[in-house]
């Protein structure tokens, strides 16, 4: 008996780190952008809804090949988060920061009523199905093993582009002194744009994961987006490694709080930790 | 007689301002939390379940559900302003106790009926129209005179505070937290008075919507949506003048009932995607809201005139 209960428990513990994966990869648009910019995109999965739409509808309605379809999607999404940055967050850079993450709220609520008005508020699913992966008794569902994967890509890549390049340098040195920089001839304004297109370029590929997985419709991202804030403030907002322990930390407390009760006391048990950690380490665990 | 449509639609007019009007008194001090769906989901859960399990009477319920509001409002709220816990950090930390209030409701759906919501046992029938003691009335009007007496009762505490030594050291609290402590403001606990105060009240304001609506839901009291509704109500109305809520409260509504008459219900979300583009108009050209920008118009008008 307790052998097979230890391998349930050990599946469970596998499937968060899987989970870990994909809540990682959600995070880290969302970090980059706080991180170089100093604001909260509070309609971050809003964006990822409208790639998930995206993807949905290029390759149901419009018969294109799943990749073709996901890669628009991330062009896509990518060129939302450009437009949301130049006509939505660059007037308000000089208000109350408080009014930042505000205004990107009022673009939640705008894109998730357009997206009831334009496309109904059905469940609607990609239809592809993959194959689950055995692995002697323990099953995985291949789309978060590919996210999974995916995720750790996207870390990497994230890493080599700000380490390697000079756009990436030039992203890390705005980030830690915005006053100086303009100085020694970066530009700020091009700088956040292109980060801006780079988080929503994020938000697409996170979409992409997603749509696998999930059905889309216009509340989704109600769904996902507060635990992908918690995971960045968790983390220490704007720290793209604190991020990516807090994913892995909060998958680990939703899977196994969900194999011993039911799910949503897992995401209850998750929250509960996050408050807590914030009285214990208010600037993210990697704080000093 | 008038028709139950207006006083319907005044109803929740002051109901939601009074609601506005508690988030407000935080809000305007520069605590915006968006954890007050947690208080609302408190109030309007916390009666029902009693009222339906033990039959306890929502006036003692009541008691029961602020006490409870009380104290969630000083375990989250005493270690945030103990370790300066603001702006960003605050909101989302308090969206993280309005997702856990929701999560719980939905959770425990044996005994609240989950994401499926709850209808409080009915003590009304033909001949009774008008249950005191389980605050359960038909009469619109009485619902009318019951939510006007809380909305004046929530703008009187809004001139309280205003008229307080606590509002001045609030406000130099959200110019300069440090420096508000150096000539002896006690930071932690002027925060802590004003956040219960709001938390009370907006808890009554759940209880009230439960008693009035006979129906309660976990996304329609509890949850980030819900926290995000009084935020940018309060947005689009004006933060910072005392009707500025309850403006907010009757633009909103009206503007969805407007539409929803002009179009019927062939469009369903159009009142919110016209609320959305006008919320992001407002933060960046109207910070201080429909309410503010028009006094700052007469204002500056007047100051013309010699």
């Amino acid at each position: 008996m307790s052998d097979i209960f230890d391998i349930y428990l050990l599946e469970a513990v596998l499937n968060g780190l899987l989970l870990g994966g994909l809540l990682a990869l959600l995070s880290l648009g969302l970090n980059l952008v706080f991180g170089v910019i100093d604001v909260v995109w509070i309609c971050y999965a809003e964006l990822i809804m409208c790639g998930m739409y995206c993807v949905y509808y290029l390759h149901v309605q419009y018969h294109w090949p799943l990749i073709l379809a996901m890669l628009a999607a991330i062009g896509v999404v990518a060129f939302l988060g450009y437009i949301l940055h130049q006509f939505v967050i660059r007037p308000v850079l000089s208000a109350e920061p408080i009014n930042q993450l505000l205004v990107t709220g009022g673009v939640l609520f705008f894109l998730q009523a357009a997206a009831t008005l334009l496309f109904g508020i059905e469940f609607r699913n990609l239809g592809v199905s993959l194959p689950a992966v055995h692995f002697g008794e323990m099953s995985f569902s291949a789309p978060r093993l590919i996210a999974f994967g995916t995720a750790l890509g996207g870390v990497v890549g994230l890493y080599l582009l700000l380490t390697k390049t000079y756009v990436g340098t030039a992203i890390r040195a705005i980030s830690q002194d915005r006053t100086i920089m303009p100085l020694m001839g970066v530009d700020p304004a091009r700088i956040f744009a292109i980060t801006s297109a780079l988080g929503g370029a994020f938000a697409g590929l996170a979409a992409c994961l997603l749509v696998l997985q999930y059905d889309v419709h216009p509340a989704i991202g109600l769904s996902f987006g507060p635990i992908t804030f918690l995971i960045c403030v968790l983390g220490g907002l704007g720290n793209l490694v604190g991020g990516f322990i807090a994913a892995f930390i909060f998958a680990q407390f939703i899977a196994v709080g969900g194999f011993f009760f039911a799910l949503e006391w897992g995401y209850v048990i998750a929250f509960i930790f996050f408050i807590a950690a914030m009285f214990w380490r208010p600037r993210g665990i990697l704080s000093k | 007689m008038i028709g139950n449509y207006p006083v319907h639609l005044a109803i929740l007019v002051l109901l939601w301002g009074y609601i506005y009007t508690s988030w407000s008194l935080m809000g305007r001090l520069g605590l915006v939390s968006f954890g007050h769906g947690a208080f609302m989901g408190i109030g309007a859960y916390t009666v029902v379940m009693l009222w339906n399990y033990y039959g306890v009477s929502p006036w003692l319920g009541a008691l029961a559900a602020l006490a409870l509001s009380a104290a969630v409002a000083v375990v989250i709220g005493y270690p945030c302003f103990r370790f300066r816990i603001v702006g960003h950090y605050f909101a989302l930390v308090t969206l993280a106790l309005s997702e856990v209030a929701r999560l719980i409701i939905t959770a425990s759906r044996d005994v609240t009926g989950g994401s499926l919501g709850v209808t409080p046992v009915t003590a009304l029938n033909e001949g009774t129209t008008i249950a005191l003691g389980a605050l359960q009335f038909s009469p619109k009007l009485i619902w009318l005179a019951i939510v006007a007496l809380f909305w004046l009762g929530g703008l009187w505490v809004w001139r309280m505070v205003d008229r307080s030594m606590g509002r001045l050291a609030l406000q130099a609290i959200a110019e300069e937290e440090e420096a508000a402590a150096s000539i002896g403001i006690h930071v932690t606990r002027a925060k802590l008075r004003i956040t219960i105060i709001s938390a009370l009240m907006t808890c009554v304001g759940g209880i009230l919507y439960a008693q009035y609506q006979l129906y309660v839901n976990p996304d329609t009291v509890s949850g980030l949506a819900i926290s995000l509704q009084m935020v940018f109500g309060v947005i689009a109305g004006g933060m910072f003048v005392m009707l500025g809520p309850t403006v907010g409260a009757a633009f909103t509504l009206l503007l969805a009932e407007g539409l929803r008459l002009a179009f019927g219900n062939k469009y369903p979300a159009l009142d919110t995607t016209i609320y959305g583009v006008m919320l992001v108009l407002f933060i960046i050209y109207m910070p201080k809201g429909i309410l503010g920008a028009v006094l700052d118009f007469f204002k500056r008008n007047s100051g013309r005139r010699p």
